[in-house]
C-alpha cells in the first residue's frame, strides 16, 4: 500500500449546516484490495468496521452569557438546533469542544446553566453528543461541577472504525494537559497502528496560535508527540471564537466559530484581545456556516479537505434582516 | 495642630516619593544589586499595567496576589510563573530583546481573566 492510500484512509467532507461544523467520515477508497485489508485491521483494533458516517462540531455556546458582544443569549445555540434537526442526513454524533457555559461564581447560577445547556442540546437529533469542558466551565473548581453534569472531562471512544478522543486542557485551570493526562493518551493510542483514523476534540488550540491571548495549551508540544506517530490525526478545538486552518506535519487542526460572539483574526490585532462588536442588522454576523467538502483527492496529510465559510446572516432569512429575523421560525 | 503639622510633612514626603516610584516603575535596588520590581496581581489587573526594562538588564520581578491564584505567562521571556492566592512569586528575568510584550493572566481567575494582561517594553 502506497502513503497516499494510507493517508487517505479517513477523508472528511462536509455541507451545508449553518452553524458549526458538519464533517463525514468515509473511506477514500473502496473496500477491495489493499485498502480494504487496511479497513478490515482497523476494524479489528477499533472493535468496529470503518463505514461513512457524519457529525457535527459546535462550540463555544457559553450558555448564560448575555453582555454587548452578544445580547442574544442563547439565540444562535437554539437556532444550530434547528439546523442540525434539519439537515438531510442526521448525524451519528455531536462534538462539543467546550464553554458550554459561561462561569459564574455562584455554583447554583452555573447549575442552572449546566441545565440549560442539556435542555437546548437534548433537543438535537442525534444519537450521541459528546463533550469537552472548557476554562468557563470548569475553570474556577478543577471541573467539578462539570463532571457531576457530564462525566470525566477526557476519555475516548470508538466509532465506526474511527478513535475518538477528547483532551481536557482547561481543568487545571492553566492552559494545559497535565502528565497524568499524557501518559493516558499514550495508554490510548498504543494499541492501534500508525494509520488508525483519530480525531481529537479539545477546546483550546494545541499549538501557540496566539499566546498572549491565551490561545495555547502550553503542553500541546507533549500532545504532538504522543499524537504525530499517527498518520490519519485530525484536531478539532473551539476557545477562540473563529474558524481557523492549522498544520502540525501531518496532523490538521481546524477551529469552530462560537455561537455566542466572535473575536477579530489575531493577526490585525496587536494589542488585547476584544470581541466584534455586535452587529443589530446582522445578529448572526461571523458565528455562521462552514462547508467542508472532500475534494476527491488524495493528497499528503491527514485529511483532504475544502472548507467554505459562510456567514449566517440574512441570506438564510431570505430579505428580512435584524434581530427581528430571530423571531421568526427557522428557514433551513 | 497634630494633624497640620503631620499633613506638612507627610503629604510632600508622599509626594516626592509617588514621583520616584513613577519614574522607577516601582522598583528599588537589593544589596545584591538586583533591582527589584513589585507587581500586584487581582483581578482582573495587574499593578502597574506597564513596566519598561533594559535588555540585557537582570531584574527581579516579585508578584503578589491579593485574591485569588493567578498567572504570569509571557512565552517571549520565557515566563510561566504561578501566585498562589495571598502569596507573592518572585521570578528573574534579563530580556534579550527589544520590543513591547504583553504578559497575561493563564490561571483562570473568573469571568473577565481573559482581559487580565499587563504591557512590558523592553528598550
Amino acid at each position: 500500500m502506497n502513503q497516499n492510500d494510507r493517508r487517505s484512509f479517513l477523508k472528511i467532507a462536509g455541507s451545508s449546516l449553518g452553524i458549526g461544523v458538519l464533517y463525514s467520515a468515509f473511506p477514500a477508497a473502496s473496500s477491495a484490495g489493499e485498502v480494504g485489508s487496511l479497513f478490515s485491521a482497523l476494524g479489528k483494533s477499533s472493535g468496529e468496521r470503518v463505514t461513512p458516517f457524519s457529525f457535527v462540531q459546535l462550540s463555544d455556546a457559553h450558555v448564560g452569557f448575555n453582555g454587548p458582544p452578544d445580547p442574544l443569549g442563547t439565540k444562535a445555540f437554539e437556532r444550530a438546533v434547528d439546523m442540525i434537526n434539519a439537515l438531510p442526513q442526521r448525524p451519528d454524533l455531536v462534538l462539543f469542544t467546550g464553554d458550554l457555559t459561561h462561569d459564574t461564581e455562584d455554583r447554583q447560577v452555573h447549575v442552572q446553566r449546566m441545565k440549560q445547556f442539556q435542555e437546548i442540546s437534548k433537543k438535537i437529533n442525534a444519537p450521541m453528543i459528546k463533550c469537552v469542558p472548557g476554562e468557563h466551565d470548569a475553570g474556577l473548581d478543577n471541573g467539578a461541577l462539570y463532571r457531576e453534569f457530564f462525566g470525566e472531562s477526557y476519555y475516548s471512544f470508538d466509532h465506526r472504525g474511527v478513535h475518538f478522543v477528547a483532551l481536557d486542557n482547561v481543568s487545571r485551570a492553566k492552559p494545559e494537559v497535565g502528565t497524568e493526562q499524557l501518559a493516558w493518551l499514550k495508554k490510548d493510542l498504543a494499541r492501534f497502528p500508525k494509520t488508525a483514523p483519530i480525531v481529537v476534540f479539545t477546546h483550546r488550540p494545541l499549538f501557540d496560535l496566539r499566546p498572549d491571548w491565551e490561545w495555547f495549551t502550553s503542553d500541546g508540544d507533549d500532545v504532538m508527540n504522543v499524537l504525530s506517530p499517527y498518520d490519519n490525526v485530525t484536531v478539532l478545538y473551539g476557545h477562540i471564537h473563529r474558524d481557523d486552518e492549522h498544520a502540525t506535519g501531518a496532523v490538521h487542526h481546524y477551529a469552530a466559530r462560537s455561537l455566542i460572539f466572535a473575536f477579530p483574526d489575531p493577526n490585525g490585532v496587536a494589542g488585547p484581545r476584544k470581541p466584534l462588536l455586535f452587529d443589530k442588522d446582522h445578529p448572526f454576523k461571523n458565528l455562521g456556516i462552514r462547508r467542508v467538502a472532500f475534494n476527491g483527492k488524495p493528497q499528503p496529510g491527514a485529511t483532504s479537505l475544502s472548507i467554505e465559510d459562510v456567514e449566517l446572516t440574512a441570506r438564510e432569512f431570505r430579505g428580512i434582516n435584524g434581530v427581528q429575523q430571530l423571531l421568526r421560525s427557522p428557514q433551513v | 495642630m497634630y494633624r497640620v503639622t503631620i499633613s506638612r510633612i507627610a503629604f510632600p514626603t508622599l509626594a516626592i516619593l509617588g514621583v520616584l516610584l513613577l519614574f522607577t516603575g516601582g522598583r528599588r535596588v537589593y544589596a545584591d544589586g538586583i533591582p527589584v520590581i513589585e507587581i500586584t496581581a487581582k483581578r482582573f489587573a495587574f499593578s502597574p499595567d506597564k513596566l519598561t526594562l533594559k535588555k540585557g538588564q537582570t531584574v527581579k520581578l516579585r508578584i503578589h496576589s491579593e485574591d485569588v491564584t493567578h498567572g504570569f505567562f509571557l512565552r517571549p521571556l520565557k515566563l510561566d510563573e504561578e501566585i498562589p492566592a495571598g502569596q507573592t512569586t518572585e521570578v528573574v528575568v534579563t530580556p534579550q530583546t527589544a520590543g513591547t510584550f504583553m504578559p497575561i493572566c493563564d490561571h483562570f481567575c473568573g469571568a473577565n481573566h481573559g482581559n487580565m494582561n499587563m504591557t512590558i517594553v523592553v528598550e
